[in-house]
Formats: structure tokens, C-alpha cells, sequence
């Protein structure tokens, strides 16, 4: 991540500087991209990841894991009050 | 089913508090029975992949919840909620405390202060929870802590991710 940081880079040469495969690189990358933190761009047969930096301050928010812990907590209430309600029915 | 409703978290940096409000579509009775009685709460209160598991529950002013959330490693986190002030499908107060097994609090950890407000709106019930810390470095010390759980949840959640 930090090394995308200093410029887009393709993943052949993130995998250079690290001592994993590339396909490891791929997949590591390519989660990333879906959560939004990289994004890609393609300049003829090479594909270059840049960093979102809107998007990695989100996730840096201090607040934003105690966010989920409530989330996913009603989300479990959620699930359990529409339950008990078709339980009824 | 996912709801549209979305939790709302806000803080008050000033006051060392925060609130967090989320709608639900069910009658008030029902979210209330939900938070007060502890065969349901363990049903739900366990940010996964964490189970809840109630040791004793006295839900009365003066009585406490003492139960554990436990992780998939047999890990078990204890805690204790004291109930101050409760108003029936209104309002609950109560301190929340880490401890031990037995009950014990554990004073190396901060207590919250908790109020828990119910109210009907046109869909259902609006809940709004407010933590109240007795200081900053309290409040920041269990947001840290939050982490751990919001990290445990983030790695079930690649784990899907890496599955499809």
C-alpha cells in the first residue's frame, strides 16, 4: 500500500519489490480495488493501480470499526425482530 | 433482508459521549423484550463471529446483566451491565464494566455509562444509545478496543470475499 502511495504502479512491479508471488499480489490487489482503496487505470497493455486517498481516509476513522461493531450487531437484531415476526404470522 | 434503515453514530467530543441511533421496523414491545431480556439479547448482542452468553440477568433498578462474548478460539471477554434507572418500553440506564467471571469488575478498564432511549416512528422503533465516558482518554482507550472487534468482523467479511 505504501509503495502505491509514492505513484500508480502495475501490479508486476509491486510483486518485484516483495518477496511473494505475483498471483498472491494479484489477489491481494484486486481486494483492494474492490473495496475501493485502489483504482484502476489502463494505458495500453498495462494496467496501473493508484490509491484512493478520499476512501483510505474513511477506513482510517477512528471511529469507523466501532461503526461496524454496531452495524453487524443490528443487523443480528434486525434479522431476529423479522424473525420473530413472521414467527407470528 | 437487509433494512434500509442505516446506524447513525455521532460524537460529542465536549461532553466524552457518543450516540448511536438506528431504526427498526417492529413494535417498541418487541425491540424492548429484545434489549432486556438476556435469552434474546444473546441472540443478537455479539458483533460476529462473537457468541453471547449470559451467566445471570436481574432486570430490575439495582440488578445487573453478567455475561461473556466468546470468539471462535474459546475466548471469553466478560462483562457486567448495573442497571440504574429503567422506565418500561421507554428507557434503561446502566454502567457497563469488564470483569470476571464471577462478577468482579475489572478496574484497569474503563466503565461507560449507557442510556438506551426507545421511541415509536412511523415504521416501527427508534433506538438511540448513549455511551457516556467519565474522560477523553477513556473513551478513546475503548474505540481502540472497538477495533479489535471491527477487525474480527473485517476478516470473516474477506474471508467471503476470498471464497467466491
Amino acid at each position: 500500500m505504501q509503495l502505491i502511495a509514492k505513484g500508480p504502479l502495475t501490479p508486476n512491479t509491486v510483486a518485484d519489490s516483495f518477496d511473494v508471488s505475483r498471483q498472491a499480489i494479484s489477489k491481494h490487489i484486486k481486494i483492494l480495488a474492490e473495496c475501493g482503496l485502489l483504482s484502476l487505470s489502463i494505458q495500453g497493455r498495462e494496467y496501473y493501480y493508484s490509491i484512493q486517498p478520499k476512501k483510505l481516509a474513511e477506513v482510517n476513522d477512528w471511529l469507523e470499526p466501532f461503526r461496524k461493531m454496531w452495524e453487524d450487531r443490528f443487523d443480528q437484531l434486525d434479522i431476529f425482530l423479522n424473525n420473530s415476526k413472521t414467527g407470528k404470522k | 433482508m437487509k433494512s434500509e434503515s442505516k446506524t447513525k453514530i455521532s460524537r460529542d467530543l465536549i461532553n466524552n459521549r457518543l450516540k448511536i441511533t438506528r431504526e427498526f421496523e417492529a413494535p417498541i414491545k418487541e425491540v424492548w423484550n429484545a434489549w432486556t431480556d438476556s435469552k434474546l439479547l444473546d441472540l443478537w448482542w455479539a458483533p460476529k463471529p462473537w457468541k453471547s452468553k449470559t451467566k445471570s440477568m436481574d432486570f430490575r433498578e439495582g440488578g445487573f446483566w453478567l455475561y461473556a462474548m466468546i470468539g471462535l478460539d474459546g475466548t471469553q471477554s466478560w462483562s457486567r451491565a448495573d442497571y440504574k434507572a429503567i422506565v418500561p418500553d421507554k428507557m434503561f440506564i446502566g454502567i457497563d464494566n469488564f470483569c470476571d467471571e464471577e462478577g468482579t469488575i475489572d478496574s484497569n478498564f474503563p466503565g461507560m455509562h449507557w442510556k438506551c432511549e426507545f421511541r415509536e416512528s412511523p415504521r416501527g422503533t427508534i433506538v438511540q444509545v448513549e455511551i457516556t465516558f467519565s474522560d477523553k482518554a477513556d473513551l478513546e482507550k475503548i474505540i481502540e478496543m472497538g477495533f479489535e472487534a471491527g477487525f474480527t468482523s473485517a476478516h470473516e467479511n474477506l474471508d467471503e470475499l476470498l471464497r467466491k
